[in-house]
């Protein structure tokens, strides 16, 4: 596969690196010695070039190439990036951004900008870390069309109250799909008298509410409820979409954000969120808003050296997990080592999204669960679809039942499928299915 | 003011129909096309309009309006409006939509000259609309800008993007609303009351969807069959809705009105205050009402105070005192913003206590930024100043009336209780109508002093126009540059 970045900062190295190896790489930055530097560090070849011009992209020959990575740390220069490689012929476009805004309109029409995705990495990183604070007892989870459905993967204890219970019995969750459980290294498409036994992973899709209800019934010990105490520290667009996240989720955070303006605007938006104004380095202000109880604290200010500040004050104060947020990465392990639980890098998150995405572009995302056991697609499907039209009872007769359909997205809101729901064109699709039937259901949009 | 010769040809109509003197219209419609037309001649259309302009001229037209609005009082020199005071209050009670009436004898008045006190409140509930939705809403008075951010979206900022466009839509909606009530009452009256006849029902419908309250029966509402009274309820709490939300409401959006806050609190407050009231009713050994009549009475009663129409379904000053407390509090209430009710409205109340919560939470963590928020918006901060400013403002003006109708009554030698005079001057202050003691709703105010109704007709003005408009009139900024 030919493939093109734009961007040699810590985004597109690490991309490189981890395609250098099977596939052609180009790697394109403006900056002559970074660009000189990474052709001997990896096998790829670069050029010193604006990536945004037409001409430079035709040296680099992505009119033919399959797949355009834009991966500078400028939203803009990636967005005209991927619609002048769109000029010059179809690569698969990926484009980063920061900002949220781009996203949203991508969203809206996913021809905007000639990008066939966007990977937003202020998002990004704020799923990430709701994840690890709402779902610290998944194994493995995945949020798909555009957030809008979750899944995530739980392994039932024997003491789990759905132990022992019938799928049936045990859905009682509003928006919630059991997809599929592992069994002894099978996969188990379950039906309504399926029992679920205690070791069996359990995979689930449907609302992160539902999902995040669902956890605090397999795993009530670990996950959070709304009582809890979360704090997040800064303001940032990080700090801002990590609380409306947990908002969705039921979760009600504190946010602490110094700047007065900044604390009322996020106070506006942010109906769910006790937003305070003050120092997160006060002490005294701390222990008087009993922060030190907090079971869980993010540290989502701008610098990391705030961040380490806040995130070892919080630690030593007796916060239960502190997460923070590390902007260079060559200071995530530094922050672990020093007692920090969770350190999590923007370009990091962003650049193995990009990955994982850049493998499986056919689907339009896509989970691999228990070593390829089974897979999660989502599929968009088109008007000439065979699916399209077609009840979902009938479909799971003609494909033998091997595969749930988990959740259905259309016009941006989540539909809960049912077995008389009828397929429509321009639907996202979640399908859990076992790889081969994936293939099949990928080939059939 | 020259449009104003329209309405009075009304009025004018029915007195030819009744074969009755037309001599008080005709004289009021020769000096409205003089006066009107000399500020025509006088007036500087090109000269722009501040809002300092736009305060005094709201404020001075009103206050012309209702002085030719009591011409016709005055021309036709019949009972107790013949006097000048006298004449004067009781247009200003119209226009206002008040509803406190000197009336003493209702049969010795031509039908002509009732149907103009009910054609007053009319004007009087069209004009507040326009004036709210056109005028005050852009000048922000005690709050009122919040009517536009509360109601709409954040782009969005009228029902049309041009004033005058907006105040078209909300004037046929109130056309409209009126010409329903008519049809309703007439065709309830043809079936079940006769005296509920075509003359009724227009002059009802003029003053329930305008929440004003005149009525030219003598015992108001109370005069009708229970199931006319029972029809009266739903115009004067829809008169008393926020005319843009309604107007969503009927363009196939009813959920911005239905998830409204400031809706729940205006409808939960009738129906609390009115179950309450039911409840003290039914517990009363002194009345013997029966099941619908308790509910009836209780509902009616509160629901007429509280959007400030003020009809009555029986005379409630003869309740107990609890029950009639509870009507005194209802007074301060008032309706949405937005309508033609009169009072604090229930915006305002609402984002007043709110706002007092926060003040509990923040003394807690001071730290903690919480906006207030209606509907899940949240509210400007000046905004809040300025509901807090109307407010305080709304309580001095009524305890300076409150006392100056004792001690002005005091002079001239009656005996005013405390209580009447405290319903009285909430009555006339918040645009209510009836008040309690001699002023109660079968009563009159004619019985005050002379000073104290004219002092009445001023601070009526001032509620109605929400207070600021004319009171910065008085102030010394207002005047120098």
């Amino acid at each position: 596969m030919q493939v093109v970045i734009i961007g040699a900062g810590e985004v597109g190295t690490v991309i490189a690196e981890s395609l250098a190896s099977e596939h052609e790489v180009i790697v394109i930055d403006k900056d002559e010695d970074i660009a000189e530097k990474l052709q001997y560090d990896l096998d790829v070849l670069t050029m010193a070039a604006d990536g945004t011009s037409l001409e430079t992209q035709e040296t680099a020959n992505v009119g033919n190439a399959d797949m355009f990575l834009a991966c500078t740390d400028d939203d803009r220069t990636n967005l005209v990036a991927c619609g002048t490689a769109k000029v010059l012929g179809d690569p698969f476009t990926i484009a980063r951004t920061k900002s949220v805004e781009y996203l949203r309109t991508w969203e809206r029409d996913n021809t905007a900008f000639g990008a066939d995705f966007v990977v937003c990495s202020d998002l990004q990183t704020a799923e990430d870390i709701v994840n690890v604070i709402g779902l610290p007892a998944a194994i493995d989870m995945e949020l798909f069309a555009g957030g809008l459905v979750q899944l995530a993967e739980f392994q039932i204890s024997p003491d789990s109250p759905l132990t022992g219970q019938t799928i049936a019995q045990a859905d009682r969750f509003d928006s919630l799909t059991f997809a599929g459980l592992f069994r002894d290294h099978e996969v188990l498409i379950p039906v309504g008298d399926t029992v679920i036994e205690a070791g069996d992973r359990a995979v689930v899709i449907g609302s992160p509410r539902s999902v995040q209800s669902f956890a605090k019934d397999v795993a009530p010990a670990t996950t959070p409820e709304s009582a809890d105490d979360i704090v997040i520290v800064g303001g940032s667009p990080i700090g801002y979409q990590i609380a409306r996240l947990l908002e969705k989720r039921k979760l009600e955070p504190t946010l602490i954000e110094q700047n007065e303006t900044q604390a009322r605007e996020l106070a506006e938006d942010l109906p769910g969120t006790l937003v305070m104004q003050h120092d997160a380095t006060d002490t005294e202000f701390l222990s008087r808003e009993h922060i030190d109880e907090a079971d869980v604290a993010v540290a989502a200010l701008t610098s990391d050296e705030q961040n380490l500040l806040v995130a070892s004050l919080a630690k030593r104060l007796g916060v239960e997990r502190v997460i923070s947020v590390v902007e260079n990465s060559q200071y995530v392990e530094l922050f672990e080592e020093i007692g920090i639980d969770v350190a999590v890098n923007p370009r990091t998150v962003t650049a193995e999204e990009i990955v994982r995405f850049s493998f499986a572009s056919v689907a339009e995302n896509l989970a691999v669960l228990e070593n390829d056991q089974a897979e999660v697609l989502e599929l968009e499907l088109g008007a000439e679809s065979p699916l399209v039209g077609c009840p979902i009872a009938d479909l799971d007769a003609e494909l033998d039942g091997q595969f749930v359909i988990g959740a259905i997205t259309r016009d941006r809101s989540r539909l809960t499928p049912r077995g008389d729901t009828v397929l429509k064109a321009g639907d996202h699709i979640i399908v859990f299915a076992e790889p081969d039937v994936a293939a099949e259901l990928a080939s059939m949009t | 003011m020259l449009y104003l010769a329209g309405p009075l040809l009304f009025p004018l109509a029915v007195a030819l129909y009744y074969g009755e003197s037309v001599l008080p219209f005709l004289v009021a419609i020769a000096v409205t096309l003089a006066f009107g037309g000399g500020c025509r001649a006088v007036g500087d259309s090109e000269s722009e309009l501040g809002p300092r302009e736009a305060f005094l001229s709201v404020s001075a037209i009103w206050l012309c309006i209702a002085a030719v609005g009591a011409i016709p009082f005055l021309v036709a020199g019949v009972g107790t409006i013949a006097h000048p005071v006298n004449a004067m209050f009781e247009s200003m009670s119209g226009l206002t939509t008040t509803g406190g009436t000197v009336l003493r004898d209702f049969s010795i008045h031509a039908n002509s000259v009732l149907m103009w006190r009910q054609v007053l409140q009319w004007l009087g509930g069209l004009g507040i609309l326009i004036l709210v939705t056109a005028v005050l809403s852009s000048l922000g008075v005690g709050g009122a800008q919040l009517m536009e951010t509360e109601t709409q979206t954040r782009t969005v900022n009228k029902l049309s993007p041009k004033i005058s466009q907006t105040a078209r839509l909300i004037w046929g909606l109130y056309l409209g609303l009126t010409v329903l009530a008519i049809a309703v009452y007439y065709l309830l009256g043809l079936v079940l009351d006769p005296r509920m006849d075509l003359f009724n029902a227009v002059a009802h419908a003029f003053t329930s969807v305008s929440t004003a309250g005149f009525s030219p029966e003598p015992m108001s509402v109370g005069a009708f069959h229970p199931a006319i009274q029972w029809a009266f309820i739903p115009f004067m709490v829809v008169g008393s809705t926020s005319f843009v939300l309604l107007y969503y409401a009927i363009n196939g959006d009813p959920r911005r009105l239905l998830e409204n806050e400031e809706f729940h609190f205006y409808i939960g407050s009738i129906l609390l205050l009115g179950g309450s009231v039911a409840a003290l009713l039914a517990l009363d050994p002194s009345l013997n009402f029966g099941v619908e009549e308790t509910a009836r009475h209780g509902l009616f009663n509160v629901a007429s105070i509280i959007t400030t129409t003020g009809y009555a379904s029986t005379d409630y000053t003869l309740w107990d005192p609890a029950s009639k407390h509870f009507i005194f509090m209802g007074m301060f209430l008032g309706g949405m913003v937005g309508s033609t009710t009169c009072s604090i409205k229930s915006l305002r109340w609402l984002v007043a206590l709110k706002s007092l919560a926060r003040g509990l939470f923040t003394s807690i963590h001071p730290e903690a930024v919480r906006p207030v928020r209606v509907s899940g918006r949240p509210v400007d901060e000046d905004a809040i100043r300025d509901i807090y400013t109307y407010l305080l403002l709304s309580i001095i003006l009524f305890f300076a009336l409150t006392v100056f109708v004792v001690v002005d009554s005091a002079r001239v030698g009656d005996a005013v209780g405390e209580f009447d005079a405290m319903g009285a001057a909430a009555s006339t202050f918040l645009n209510i109508g009836p008040a309690f003691g001699e002023a109660g709703p079968y009563g009159t105010y004619e019985g005050f002093p002379t000073t104290t109704k004219a002092v009445m007709v001023v601070l009526m003005w001032i509620g109605r126009i929400e207070i600021i408009p004319v009171l910065v009139l008085f102030t010394r900024a207002f005047w120098t540059s």
